[in-house]
């Protein structure tokens, strides 16, 4: 493994979570089905654009989900998984929720975005649970989202708060789904998972040699 | 055909202690309100409860617990920003809690009413709510046995009824509202509307009647939006 010498796309400066949103958005392809997680993944809606024709679902029972709804347009009938009020865009759909799980377990969803406290090298996710013992647990729907969607990106700040890296060799806190995570979006880097080990496919403000000194796993310069 | 109540009290007027009721509703679309009120009303005690969440603010499920009368939940998400008194509940050891994936919850409900004693789910595999279950792999990838939730009386919100009990719902307020109609050995509704047997489209029917057995009528509240202007 020559992580010096490898050719990384690089810009200069590390992405903020509008940035990210923004990288992560252009990454999905045209007419996928997407399902957006709880908190810094919904930001992905806002930098869609309508020529991708991506239509979003929310597991709570629908597919084509629009923007969050304002003013005279909220409905408490119409709400996303976060239970916001959102608005319905043509071509919707609503089902029941056995239904609207079956689609996701079933493979049908191209891809689920979602934040997570770690990661680990083989594509274990925790988001879940700290693993605080006073915590009240609660999962919904993020084991299934984890499971379910044909590829899970992740996006989170590279490092907690402490330094320490949240890719990790494996996963200290309670996981939600076992070998599930494809990539993930960070504000340092993109890193694709699989069964090459975890490839860097771009980095923001630093380099592929600098992460290696700061993650604690092996990493190589993705391919093309 | 089921039973048109003539209030919310009549129509949950069976449900006794100790009994085991699937509440529909995610957050607070789709919660039956007024039959979980009647519920409180009437005194029951010692409730198994199965719903996505464990109470919003003070209202509906929220007050059931608060008053105690929910022994145990078998629910999704518990912890909200507006979950205080299911925090309380809990922390005090006064309420024993479930937790289950939300698909899992889903499928669970659905295996109940289609007869289907369990089934193998990648969902949770790995992960701490598998512990202590059956295991399996199949076709390369590690399956967790989960049982089917049978129930003695589902309460759920729907748009519209007709007079044999066929139903539509209204947006995401339809949530668990089907399958827990039909995994309970009686199901209460209450509707926003009745109409005359034939006044629903049979091509647009989400619940059969077969799986309705009680409807009662509470009229939607005003919008919110209404209220609040000067």
């Amino acid at each position: 493994m020559n992580t010096q010498a490898a050719d990384v796309a690089h810009s200069a400066t590390r992405l903020g979570r509008e940035e990210l949103a923004a990288l992560v958005a252009s990454d999905i392809k045209a007419g996928s089905f997407v399902n957006l997680g709880i908190g810094q993944p919904t930001l992905v809606s806002n930098y869609l654009r309508p020529e991708q024709a991506v239509t979003l679902h929310t597991e709570n029972g629908m597919l084509g989900m629009g923007p969050e709804a304002h003013g005279d347009d909220i409905d408490q009938d119409l709400i996303n998984a976060g239970k916001i009020p959102v608005t319905e865009l043509p071509g919707a759909s609503y089902f029941h929720h056995a239904d609207s799980f079956a689609m996701m377990r079933g493979g049908h969803l191209d891809v689920c975005v979602l934040g997570a406290f770690q990661v680990s090298a083989g594509g274990d996710l925790a988001n879940w649970h700290t693993g605080a013992p006073d915590a009240i647990p609660a999962v919904g729907g993020a084991m299934d989202l984890a499971t379910g969607a044909k590829e899970v990106y992740v996006m989170m700040s590279l490092f907690a708060k402490d330094g320490s890296a949240k890719l990790v060799q494996a996963c200290s806190y309670p996981v939600t789904g076992v070998g599930c995570v494809t990539r993930i979006y960070t504000n340092e880097a993109v890193f694709l998972l699989g069964a090459d080990g975890v490839q860097v496919r771009e980095t923001f403000g630093t380099t592929l040699a600098e992460l290696q000194d700061r993650v604690p796993v092996p990493l190589t310069a993705a391919l093309g | 055909m089921p039973i048109i109540a003539n209030s919310a009290a009549e129509s949950v007027a069976g449900i006794g202690d100790n009994s085991t009721v699937l509440i529909g509703g995610f957050g607070n679309a789709g919660q039956p309100m007024e039959l979980i009120d009647a519920l409180l009303d009437g005194g029951a005690t010692g409730l198994t409860v199965v719903n996505n969440n464990a109470g919003q603010g003070d209202a509906g499920l929220a007050l059931l617990i608060k008053e105690r009368r929910v022994r145990r939940i078998i629910c999704s998400f518990p912890r909200q920003p507006d979950s205080w008194h299911f925090d309380a509940a809990y922390r005090a050891g006064e309420i024993e809690l479930e937790l289950v994936p939300q698909g899992n919850l889903a499928e669970r409900i659905r295996a109940a009413g289609a007869g289907i004693g369990g089934f193998f789910t990648p969902t949770g595999f790995g992960t701490m709510l598998a512990e202590g279950k059956e295991t399996r792999v199949i076709d390369g990838r590690g399956h967790v046995y989960e049982t089917p939730i049978h129930a003695d009386f589902a309460l759920i919100k729907a748009l519209t009824a007709d007079r044999a009990g066929n139903l539509i719902y209204r947006k995401t307020a339809r949530n668990f509202g089907p399958i827990m109609a039909a995994a309970a050995k009686a199901s209460i509704v209450q509707v926003s509307n009745i109409v005359d047997t034939g006044g629903l489209d049979p091509e647009i029917v989400v619940t059969p009647g077969i799986y309705v057995n009680t409807i009662v009528r509470i009229p939607a509240a005003a919008p919110e939006r209404e209220e609040a202007r000067p």
